[in-house]
């Protein structure tokens, strides 16, 4: 054929067929979304440390095991409170005139998604210890250690952060103190400046899609689904207090032993989780986040997790009711919204 | 074995995203009945042809027989029948006297023509109920008649000795001895083998005969062709190409090399604790060496001898290559240093480099495809050959990819992603796949020496790869904050890619039909098996992964690391070696040590499936595991073991790479035979 003997028009032809379908499923819709979106009236833009601190963040490819993104299904509700929208990341602009746009989204979840971890996991000592070596307070990660973050010295200035390093991790001899290099509080600014934006008010939530079946279909016996508290405990309480309860000497207090969950009145133990704590800094222990409240645990979820802290590791203190923690719950709640 | 799995959970989970077939519906009851029918129908079919072969057999042939046909049956004699009738004077017709049975059944199948009113669930399973044991009495029926035939034609055979026999008897005894004899001295004859070689010792005057082998043992592995003689290439053109694939095997040994220290690293984290050298910043080191450094800088070699062989035409402008080539490895090693220094372009995987790196990748390939187009306007043929199409669109597609990725005018916000997805994607399926099957269409035929099946199946999936690949981008963010239309037009394109796959692969393995054979006398043959294989697999793979069920239990994971290799690696990879073991010999004369291509393949071929299957396996399983709510920490240590695995199988594709470079230092730098060494063994 004419057509496919002449290579002019053949190649022509195939630009811009190729061409027209580019603009169709690349360019336009990318355009499309420029203009559509603007970021959330109540988005709170990165602090200086937080700019830089995404420019370490970036600098080392943290994107290639971390997402930024909540997906809107089910499976991804432990990642954040609704499923991310295009808002989230209208904010980001081009970096600079050497580096592109940096919407972070990943395509890997080799560790965790990062969305919302200012919310989930706040404290600096744990992201500081965490950034130093992964292996310290979590045993199976296979994180990079980022031990080029921070630097050794004997005599720490009065503003330098210290972190509790136990021997077995140090790079070094071991004296002197492992102090945070400003790269590595900028990286840690960056990290609890992640948090998801609360969708202005009347605005519909988008829903997560392919929700769990419940297992209750036949006989309509309104059963609870039992909650595995070893497993929420995992997830919510296992990085600082440990497999083992017995927490990070200087650094997070233990659970195994402790009067406060010990105790029979459950009502200190659930002020904590929905409040945090910071009561025990002089100690050398860090704050305790608001872990209930900012993981939207449901006083099922809560009871599940005391009652697993409460018989486990030798402990042997009165399982509670969900009944009663739901009480507990809904009075703080009630505080929270009259102050 | 994986990709049945992969299948099974396809399935599995098409049914209960409620999608296109469900054993709950109408629908589904209706394509059940209809195939049920179908088999009916066929079965009828079969068994009409089956009787009317019983009738046909039935009445037989009667009355004595004739000359004719007695010497009909004396030529099926064979000699010991012969011998044993001359000493008994008797036919020995073997065989027991058949038990006759009879079935008689009626065509009770057909007429079943269900109404237009049956369209309730009820019954149509009512319908299929009934409709199984009658299919399970055909088949009874069907084994029966086969029976019967069989039955028939051994109580005809019988008959037919008997009167054969009877023939026999009839002649005279002098007669009789004289057609026997005669035969059996036929059946006895036999050649005394030197009726064709004759007397003469051979001598091969015109010196047409290779692989002679004077010292016959037995062989460790089989022998293989060596390459055929060509008409020669031009001495600067085979320079320029043999720079192009060494410059490629050095990038490819690097970074593999660093592939290989980061498979180490999932299972031993605290291996360094070197900024530089930390997992974040290798991961792109990796990717995009072998990227921009082997494939890219292979494929293009492979073009420049194929691009000006093809227009039988001598190469535009050899300068040209040459100042692609240093571009190229100028911004594989800039880019590199770049990323391990903590610079890169923020995010999205193959576009880590920085702009001004990128640009370098971008000139190259404009001079290259100025150099290939000049040279395709100087072709003698009239045609464009297929190989052409492939290779020249691959670098047009190429340059807008690039083009597309790094201008800054469309990457706001989301933006970034949506541009991300197709550039991704895009690079991998038009201009490294586009670019590798326009080679295969070259050397396939070639090494086969047979052409190619079907030129029309190419150039469809020539047009449909652009319809269908294009598109297919956003599959990477399902459930993303991406548009959901975009998503689903992506799946649609996955699917669609079916139809290029399909005919390439077709197209392939029926250019293979009837040199079958010489897959184990080759040594590129295999490579370009193996290619085609992961081709069809690989992309299929690509196709299921791309749905929205799928992507709940595969997205995020190992999985789609696995992926990536099967197809970059399996395809890509094993195609240009396939290429270049063919190609070298003929530019420098030398062949490679045959057992070490062997040893390449097979390593390359078992580290892959190492490295892949338990990925594939264990990142299914995470998938599961996040779907079932478990801890984030439990995914991690459910890895581990497979880790372990790809690490083992990674180190054995990183082995087969030592060997592949060993290979191809000996079929260039190595053989360079000093002629002193050589001396006598050249005297007359």
């Amino acid at each position: 054929m004419e057509f496919f003997n002449n290579h002019k028009k053949l190649f022509w032809a195939v630009f811009l067929f190729f061409g027209g379908l580019t603009l169709l499923v690349a360019i336009l819709p990318a355009l499309e979304n420029q203009r559509n979106f603007r970021p959330l009236p109540n988005a709170e833009p990165l602090s200086d440390a937080a700019v830089k601190g995404k420019m370490i963040f970036i600098a080392n490819g943290c994107v290639a095991c971390h997402t930024q993104q909540v997906r809107n299904v089910d499976m991804d509700k432990t990642w954040g409170s609704r499923p991310s929208i295009a808002a989230d990341y209208a904010g980001d602009h081009r970096i600079d005139v050497w580096r592109n746009t940096a919407t972070l989204m990943g395509t890997e979840r080799t560790g965790p998604d990062l969305t919302n971890v200012g919310l989930r996991q706040p404290s600096a000592a744990w992201n500081l210890t965490h950034l130093y070596n992964p292996r310290i307070l979590v045993k199976e990660s296979v994180m990079p250690a980022y031990t080029w973050l921070f630097t050794t010295t004997t005599k720490p200035n009065p503003g330098d952060v210290v972190i509790n390093v136990p021997a077995e991790f140090r790079d070094d001899a071991g004296d002197g103190q492992v102090v945070a290099t400003p790269e590595a509080l900028q990286l840690l600014a960056y990290l609890q400046s992640l948090k998801q934006t609360k969708l202005p008010d009347g605005r519909p939530v988008p829903a997560f899609l392919y929700k769990k079946k419940d297992k209750v279909e036949s006989g309509g016996s309104a059963k609870t689904t039992a909650f595995d508290g070893a497993a929420l405990y995992a997830t919510n309480c296992q990085s600082c207090h440990q497999p083992n309860g017995e927490g990070l000497k200087g650094a997070f207090p233990p659970l195994k032993g402790s009067p406060v969950v010990l105790n029979d009145n459950p009502e200190i133990m659930v002020n904590i989780i929905m409040n945090g704590y910071s009561g025990r800094i002089k100690e050398g222990y860090g704050p305790m986040p608001a872990v209930g409240t900012n993981n939207n645990l449901s006083p099922e979820e809560i009871t599940a997790i005391m009652n697993h802290e409460k018989t486990s590791w030798g402990n042997n203190a009165r399982a509670v009711t969900p009944d009663e923690i739901k009480k507990l719950v809904d009075l703080i709640k009630l505080q929270g919204t009259t102050k | 074995m994986c990709y049945s799995l992969a299948i099974i959970h396809l399935l599995f989970s098409a049914m209960l995203g409620k999608a296109f077939f469900s054993v709950h519906s109408v629908a589904g009851w209706t394509l059940i009945l209809f195939f049920i029918i179908l088999i009916l129908l066929l079965a009828t079919l079969y068994l009409y042809f089956r009787t009317s072969e019983i009738r046909s057999l039935a009445p037989g042939r009667k009355g004595e027989m004739d000359k004719r046909q007695l010497d009909e049956y004396i030529s099926t004699l064979d000699k010991q029948q012969i011998d044993r009738y001359l000493e008994n004077g008797k036919p020995s017709p073997g065989g027991k006297e058949p038990g006759v049975t009879r079935l008689a059944f009626a065509p009770f199948l057909l007429g079943i023509t269900p109404g237009s009113f049956w369209g309730e669930t009820g019954v149509l399973i009512m319908l299929v109920l009934l409709l199984l044991p009658v299919l399970a009495g055909v088949v009874v029926v069907i084994f029966k008649v086969g029976n019967i035939l069989r039955q028939e034609r051994e109580k005809q055979r019988l008959t037919e000795a008997g009167r054969f026999s009877e023939g026999l008897s009839t002649l005279s005894p002098a007669e009789r001895e004289t057609l026997l004899t005669q035969r059996r001295d036929a059946l006895g004859y036999s050649l005394t083998q030197r009726e064709l070689i004759g007397e003469l010792a051979p001598e091969d005057e015109k010196g047409l005969l290779s692989n002679i082998t004077s010292h016959a043992a037995l062989p460790v592995v089989p022998v293989k062709k060596r390459a055929v003689k060509r008409p020669p290439i031009d001495p600067a053109l085979a320079r320029l190409v043999l720079a192009y694939i060494g410059c490629a095997t050095f990038w490819l040994v690097v970074g593999t090399t660093v592939g290989e220290y980061l498979g180490i690293k999932f299972v031993a984290p605290d291996a360094d604790h070197v900024s530089w050298l930390s997992f974040g910043r290798l991961r792109p080191v990796h990717t995009n060496m072998v990227f921009w450094g082997w494939a890219s800088l292979g494929m293009l070699g492979l073009g420049y001898y194929i691009v000006p062989r093809v227009g039988n035409t001598p190469l535009a402008s050899l300068r040209k290559g040459w100042y692609s080539l240093w571009l190229i490895n100028a911004a594989v090693l800039f880019g590199s240093l770049c990323l391990m220094g903590g610079i890169n372009n923020a995010g999205g995987e193959y576009r880590e480099y920085i702009w001004p790196v990128m640009a370098l990748f971008a000139l190259a390939l404009m001079i290259t495809l100025i150099n290939f187009l000049q040279t395709i306007g100087r072709r003698k043929p009239k045609e464009i050959y297929i190989s052409n199409w492939y290779i020249v669109a691959a670098i047009i597609f190429g340059l807008v990819i690039v083009t597309v990725g790094y201008l800054p005018f469309w990457q706001d916000g989301l933006g970034e992603t949506i541009v991300q997805g197709y550039y991704m994607h895009q690079a991998v399926g038009m201009w490294f796949m586009m670019f590798t099957l326009g080679i295969v269409y070259y050397f396939l035929p070639q090494q086969l020496n047979r052409p190619i099946y079907s030129y029309s199946l190419g150039i469809l999936a020539f047009w449909t790869q652009i319809l269908f690949y294009t598109v297919i981008g956003t599959h990477h963010f399902i459930f993303s904050s991406i548009p959901w239309w975009l998503q689903t037009f992506a799946i649609v394109g996955s699917v669609g890619m079916i139809i290029p796959v399909a005919a390439g692969t077709t197209n392939f393995i029926l250019t293979f039909k009837g040199g079958w054979h010489k897959l184990s006398s080759s040594y590129t043959l295999p490579f370009f098996l193996v290619g085609v294989v992961f081709y069809f697999t690989g992309s299929m793979q690509g196709t299921a992964e791309a749905f929205r069920t799928t992507n709940l239990f595969w997205h995020f994971t190992d999985f789609t690391v696995a992926h990536s290799h099967l197809t970059m690696y399996g395809i890509i990879s094993f195609f240009l070696w396939a290429g270049m073991y063919a190609v070298v010999p003929r530019l420098t004369g030398k062949e490679p040590p045959q057992i070490l291509v062997g040893t390449h393949f097979w390593m390359a071929l078992i580290g892959l499936l190492f490295y892949t299957v338990p990925l594939m396996y264990g990142g299914t399983l995470k998938g599961l595991l996040w779907i079932a709510g478990k801890p984030f920490i439990e995914g991690v240590t459910l890895m581990e073991p497979f880790w372990l695995w790809r690490a083992i199988g990674g180190s054995l594709m990183w082995l087969a790479h030592l060997f592949f470079a060993y290979n191809l230092y000996k079929m260039t730098a190595a053989t360079r035979i000093k002629q002193k060494d050589y001396g006598i063994l050249q005297q007359p």
